[in-house]
């Protein structure tokens, strides 16, 4: 991602004490916790004039949660999180730099997997898509479950793990047979739950985040 | 774990590696899901379709108490009988009341899943009066014995040759009859039935306030002849059915067939405004209206969950649900399955017994998506869950986790203190048991990015 950024001309800050969003806690119900958390990431995030990550989940959290995480917390004036500018960062290559041609090259065919957090908490559909189609040598399938969900779902994965694992045999079995050799995603949850299970089976099909495919071929 | 969660983890785990009933499901599924997106094409604007329907459910909920109270007020002053229970109990001795007054021997029932919620077929078998449902589907459910598996299609996870096989092994019809033929075969054998029956018990697709009436949707005529030859018709809803006007229909009636079967507006959509008159030839002679509580002001007590209650019942948030897919309705063991079930039913059957429903979602969000009411489904889950750790359900070691969590993540020197080896190790000690037999475990890098970012001073 870093790379990609550089190459389209960004100066990029890392904030090197920054942990995690809280979204974790917040969905198994410990909203406290979370809490601790999102002020953290306020803190860790203030004085910057874009924050882009890797993973729809995540800006998804922040930008529709936070509201309700840090309300009536006694400072909010301080926490001015509604206008923390974050990104996701095919959102952020398409709508702010407005780049979707990176010149990169990638030889395979893949299908892409709108992740739950990109598609419908932050609305990202086309963003991706666009950039995929400039990759060269990338033929990108249009799978017809692409907005199913993988069956990740962060504790559901481990709580529920025969339905997680039922949903996402699905989705590599459809990606295998629309003959894609990668399965392309924003989100990292998605593709770590996804590759386990095509590991453990040995398929032959392989997952790559987004930002990889982008910067394949960047030095 | 309690009891209800476990027999949730046994029956889930049998149906999402059952490939057969997978398959099924995802054929049925499929064919709704073409069904509903041609037929939304009916709204031209949908989404303010949505929020309209929104908006008058909201208003209306938040008068719950204005509405019904009018609705009774008019429905009364036709002769109508209105009668108010706050749980099962009370709803079926109203009905075993008036089954009695009429000397009622049978009883035909068209869909409804409220009765599914008082139980009412046992009840009434058990004080001898033969209930028949006349609904296709629901009638195929009540020959297996089994409850309905979805609410709007209740048999759709049978194959028609299952559903021919079970009209041959009980009601001896022909072997191997073609649905075209079952429909027929049931046609006949219903016909006597409607003729013979004392009491027509209907469902409630919308109570209308304003007219004092009763609005019911379907597709096979069977609620209407349920209330055309019988003298007595009973209509048992939820007080949430609830809407301001009569011309809300011409909103609400399209939005549940879209989203409930992909029609444009269903076959069969009739308003009941009580018995027949005098000057009039026919129609039941007594009409009941039941107005069931059963747990739906704990909802509206609720000012987060009240929303749940704008819910018209057209299944499209199952329809769309991986989860549902996968474990199917039988899995939930609740009345109502899927994402508004497993959102409603801690508020109706106990948050501690039915907890595990919150949790048993990916939060995909597909639901949220589709719901014609604009009911946040899975942000009304997150909500439970917060709840039931409020309630302290959660165990004492996944308290202690959080707090190791939160710890951790309030300081990155902590973090830092764990490298790849580190990681991987603690993942296996961790999760090697609910990870499961068919995923391997993640392997983390040996350096993590904040490493690699010090290290390269970029």
């Amino acid at each position: 991602m870093i790379k990609v950024l550089k190459k389209a001309g960004c100066t990029v800050h890392y904030n090197a004490e920054q942990t995690c969003c809280g979204q974790p806690a917040y969905n198994a119900g410990y909203w406290d916790e979370c809490r601790s958390v999102a002020e953290k990431f306020v803190r860790d995030f203030s004085e910057n004039e874009y924050i882009v990550a890797p993973s729809g989940s995540c800006i998804g959290f922040v930008r529709n949660y936070y509201g309700k995480v840090l309300e009536n917390n006694g400072h909010e004036k301080e926490m001015h999180h509604q206008q923390l500018p974050v990104y996701e960062f095919t959102e952020f290559l398409t709508t702010v730099l407005n780049v979707e041609d990176l010149g990169a090259e990638f030889k395979a065919s893949a299908v892409y997997h709108d992740a739950c957090g990109a598609l419908r908490e932050c609305g990202i559909k086309d963003a991706p898509r666009k950039l995929l189609r400039h990759v060269k040598g990338l033929q990108l399938i249009e799978a017809p479950d692409c907005e199913v969900c993988c069956g990740f779902g962060g504790t559901f994965a481990v709580k529920f793990e025969p339905i997680s694992i039922g949903m996402g045999e699905q989705k590599v079995l459809n990606a295998i047979e629309m003959g894609a050799e990668y399965i392309i995603s924003t989100d990292l949850s998605c593709l770590l739950h996804l590759d386990g299970y095509i590991r453990k089976h040995k398929l032959a099909l392989k997952t790559i985040h987004i930002a990889d495919v982008l910067s394949a071929t960047l030095a | 774990m309690h009891e209800q969660e476990k027999i949730f983890q046994e029956e889930s785990r049998i149906k999402a590696t059952d490939l057969e009933h997978r398959r099924k499901i995802n054929y049925s599924l499929m064919q709704s899901d073409i069904a509903f997106q041609k037929g939304k094409n009916v709204f031209p604007g949908l989404e303010s379709a949505r929020k309209r329907a929104k908006n008058i459910k909201w208003e209306t909920i938040e008068h719950l108490n204005k509405y019904l109270l009018e609705f009774e007020k008019k429905f009364t002053e036709r002769g109508g009988k209105v009668i108010w229970a706050e749980n099962p109990q009370q709803a079926l001795d109203a009905v075993l009341q008036i089954c009695k007054q009429k000397q009622a021997k049978s009883v035909v029932k068209s869909k409804s899943m409220v009765t599914e919620e008082i139980h009412l077929n046992p009840f009434l078998s058990r004080h001898g009066i033969e209930v028949v449902e006349t609904d296709l589907g629901e009638y195929i459910q009540q020959l297996s014995g089994e409850a309905p598996y979805h609410m709007v299609a209740p048999s759709m996870h049978k194959s028609r040759e299952e559903v021919a096989l079970l009209f041959h092994e009980k009601l001896n019809a022909p072997p191997g009859l073609a649905p075209e033929e079952l429909t027929l075969f049931t046609r006949q054998l219903l016909r006597q039935k409607y003729v013979e029956a004392d009491i027509g018990i209907t469902g409630v697709n919308f109570l209308l306030a304003d007219i004092g009436a009763v609005a019911v949707t379907e597709n096979e005529g069977n609620a209407r002849l349920c209330t055309s030859f019988p003298k007595t018709h009973i209509a048992i809803t939820g007080i949430e059915k609830i809407l301001p006007s009569v011309s809300d229909l011409a909103l609400f009636w399209p939005l549940l067939a879209t989203h409930g079967s992909g029609q444009q507006v269903t076959v069969y959509n009739t308003i009941f405004s009580g018995a027949k008159k005098e000057n009039e030839p026919d129609g039941p002679e007594d009409m009941y209206v039941i107005l069931l509580d059963n747990g739906r002001t704990n909802i509206l007590a609720d000012v987060t969950a009240r929303e749940s209650l704008f819910c018209i019942r057209c299944g499209a948030c199952l329809n769309v649900c991986p989860v549902f897919k996968n474990i199917g309705g039988h899995t939930y063991k609740a009345t109502y399955g899927g994402p508004i079930g497993s959102v409603i039913t801690p508020y109706l059957s106990g948050l501690k017994s039915y907890k595990h429903l919150s949790y048993a979602s990916s939060l995909c969000g597909a639901c949220t998506q589709v719901c014609p009411v604009h009911i946040n489904l899975h942000e009304l889950l997150l909500y439970n869950r917060n709840k039931s750790v409020k309630a302290h359900f959660g165990s004492r070691s996944e308290k202690l986790g959080w707090l190791l969590w939160k710890k951790a993540c309030l300081s990155r020197a902590m973090m830092n203190m764990t490298n790849g080896r580190i990681k991987n190790f603690m993942i296996k000690l961790l999760f090697r048991k609910s990870w499961g037999d068919n995923r391997s475990l993640p392997d983390f890098a040996p350096k993590t990015f904040n490493e690699l970012w010090k290290a390269t001073g970029q």
